[in-house]
């Protein structure tokens, strides 16, 4: 469902991605792991359109992406979940949940997201950053779900969490998957990942290495520790 | 000073407000999304009056539709140059902005001169709101009791589109973050042309407002564009609300001041502005960049 090819990105005249190539199928829950700066979010990035200066092919459901704006790519089921959050401050937290437009079957409604949720219904119409860093991360996760995505675009989703607070989110991303929904996810938490993930890809400096089946990444889980430095 | 002349200098005050409120709201909405000082925005005023007038020459069209329709062909016009112009350079520097609207504000002035001279032509009082109501403490002129409330309501309506609805929650989200928002599935370019109609339209809103009771000029514009400038300044970029108050508390302060002491009723604007860049350089509503 999503497919990438020789994918070069710039910053300016900093070339930050050198020839990513990568698979998710449908359905899947796909990982990208390696060090800071190895072009994890540069990725996600690209793939979303917020990265303009590119060059290679993605395909999402065989079609090509790489040239769409940012907006169309969103409205062909691509939600997007950045390292930051991406919590506006000027708006409360309602409007930063409905702010994307819902674009498929597969939508969230306000119901079961205040369900699972409670603390996005009582703190509605708080501006969005007075939440607490989690909550901030479960809004952004929830607004992402609420649009109905095909493919999720999750970075560093347990980044600076407490225990119990990425135990949700393991939670979540388990159930997300039985609905269907193909995830890509870039996480340094190697435990984290191997929980929720089917594949995983490593990345260093801008490209690709190695691809890695979930069992895999258990057996090396402490040597990618240590090269993660984590 | 007795009151019903103290009375009668607030109105008046109210009045200039109620241009300076329109004027700078939409200022303010256009800085706030793109970052970039319209400086053709006293040109658009002008032809928000010069509208109204050629609708009333050669179309017969009353004030009322007048009110409507210049505003709306003034924010297709600044469309126009949006998507023509400058567009194209806010990838820059936004200096570069700032000439090219400021280019455009003369190219619109002359073209408009080489047209109708700079003497300036009156706009008919619309019917129904020629003479003047007793008040009790003062006698005023209906026209320009209507012009306050408009100019408020119009304030208003802009507030609470902005703040409250799902269409504002999209132009807070792309002035905050348009990358983001972008991503989240919003056309931003779309809104951006859209929001500079808008702000550019409320220009001619305002110009249609002053023609009848000033003279319909090319150069109206330039006239009042500087001081409107002072009030965003005075303001703070880019706030709303506190576009649309300074604009009337700034127009009753510069009518009390003339009254109080007349040979400061010119510079008394500019001499509010300098003190508030004093005390607080951002503006008594802005917040520093980067906080907002
Ligand atoms: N906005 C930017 N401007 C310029 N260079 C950038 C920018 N963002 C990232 N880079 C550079 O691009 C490269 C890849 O960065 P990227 O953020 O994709 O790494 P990452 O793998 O997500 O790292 P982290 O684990 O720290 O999030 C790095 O060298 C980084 O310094
Ligand atoms: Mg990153």
């Amino acid at each position: 469902m999503l497919e990438v090819r020789e994918l070069h990105a710039w910053y300016d005249e900093s070339h930050a991605l050198h020839g990513v190539g990568l698979d998710v199928g449908k359905g899947e829950v796909v990982t990208l792991v390696g060090r800071n700066g190895a072009g994890k979010s540069t990725t996600l990035k690209s793939i979303v359109g917020i990265i303009r200066k590119k060059r290679g092919s993605i395909r999402l459901h065989d079609e090509p992406i790489e040239r769409q704006p940012s907006h169309r790519i969103a409205r062909m089921g691509v939600a997007f979940v950045p390292e930051e959050r991406g919590i506006y401050a000027g708006l409360s937290v309602m409007e930063n949940l409905t702010l994307p437009p819902v674009v498929g079957a597969s939508a969230w409604p306000l119901e079961r997201i205040f369900a699972l949720f409670p603390r996005l219904r009582e703190r509605a119409r708080s501006p969005g950053t007075t939440l607490s860093g989690g909550e901030q991360q479960m809004l952004a996760i929830a607004r992402a779900l609420r649009t109905g995505p095909s493919l999720l675009l999750l970075d560093e989703p347990t980044e600076g969490l407490a225990p119990s607070i990425v135990k949700a989110i393991r939670d979540l991303i388990l159930e997300i998957k039985r609905d269907g929904i193909t995830v890509l996810l870039v996480s340094q938490n190697v435990r984290f990942a191997a929980k929720v993930s089917d594949r995983h890809y490593l990345m260093v400096n801008g490209r690709i290495v190695e691809s890695l089946a979930n069992a895999q990444v258990i057996d090396r889980e402490h040597e990618l520790l240590e090269y993660l430095g984590v | 000073m007795g009151a019903g002349y103290l009375a009668l200098q607030i109105f008046n005050g109210l009045v200039s407000g109620a241009y300076f409120a329109l004027l700078s709201l939409g200022l303010a909405i256009i800085f706030g999304m793109m970052r970039i000082v319209n400086f053709a925005h006293g040109a658009m005023y002008m032809l928000g009056a010069f509208g109204a007038y050629l609708a009333a020459k050669y179309l017969g069209l009353p004030f009322w539709w007048a009110l409507v329709l210049a505003p709306v062909a003034v924010g297709l016009l600044g469309a126009l140059f949006e998507r023509t112009l400058i567009r194209r350079l806010m990838p820059l520097d936004p200096l570069y902005n700032l000439l090219l609207t400021f280019g455009l504000a003369l190219v619109i002035e002359d073209f408009m001169k080489l047209f109708f001279g700079t003497q300036g032509t009156p706009y008919a009082m619309p019917a129904g709101l020629s003479g003047v109501i007793d008040l009790g403490i003062t006698v005023y002129p209906i026209y320009r009791l209507a012009v306050i409330a408009i100019s408020t309501l119009v304030c208003l309506a802009v507030w609470f589109a902005i703040e409250k609805t799902p269409l504002g929650a999209k132009i807070r989200a792309a002035t905050e973050n348009p990358q983001l928002t972008e991503a989240f599935g919003i056309d931003v370019s779309r809104l951006t042309t859209f929001v500079f109609a808008f702000g550019v339209g409320l220009a001619g809103l305002a110009g249609v407002l002053a023609a009848p009771t000033t003279n319909v000029t090319p150069v109206m514009g330039s006239d009042i564009i500087i001081t409107t400038f002072a009030v965003v300044v005075i303001g703070g970029m880019g706030s709303i609300k506190g576009s649309i108050f300074t604009g009337f508390i700034v127009g009753i302060i510069a009518a009390l001041g003339a009254v109080l002491y007349p040979p400061i009723a010119n510079t008394l604007i500019f001499l509010l502005m300098a003190a508030v860049l004093i005390v607080r350089p951002t503006g008594l509503f802005g917040a520093p960049e980067g906080q907002r």
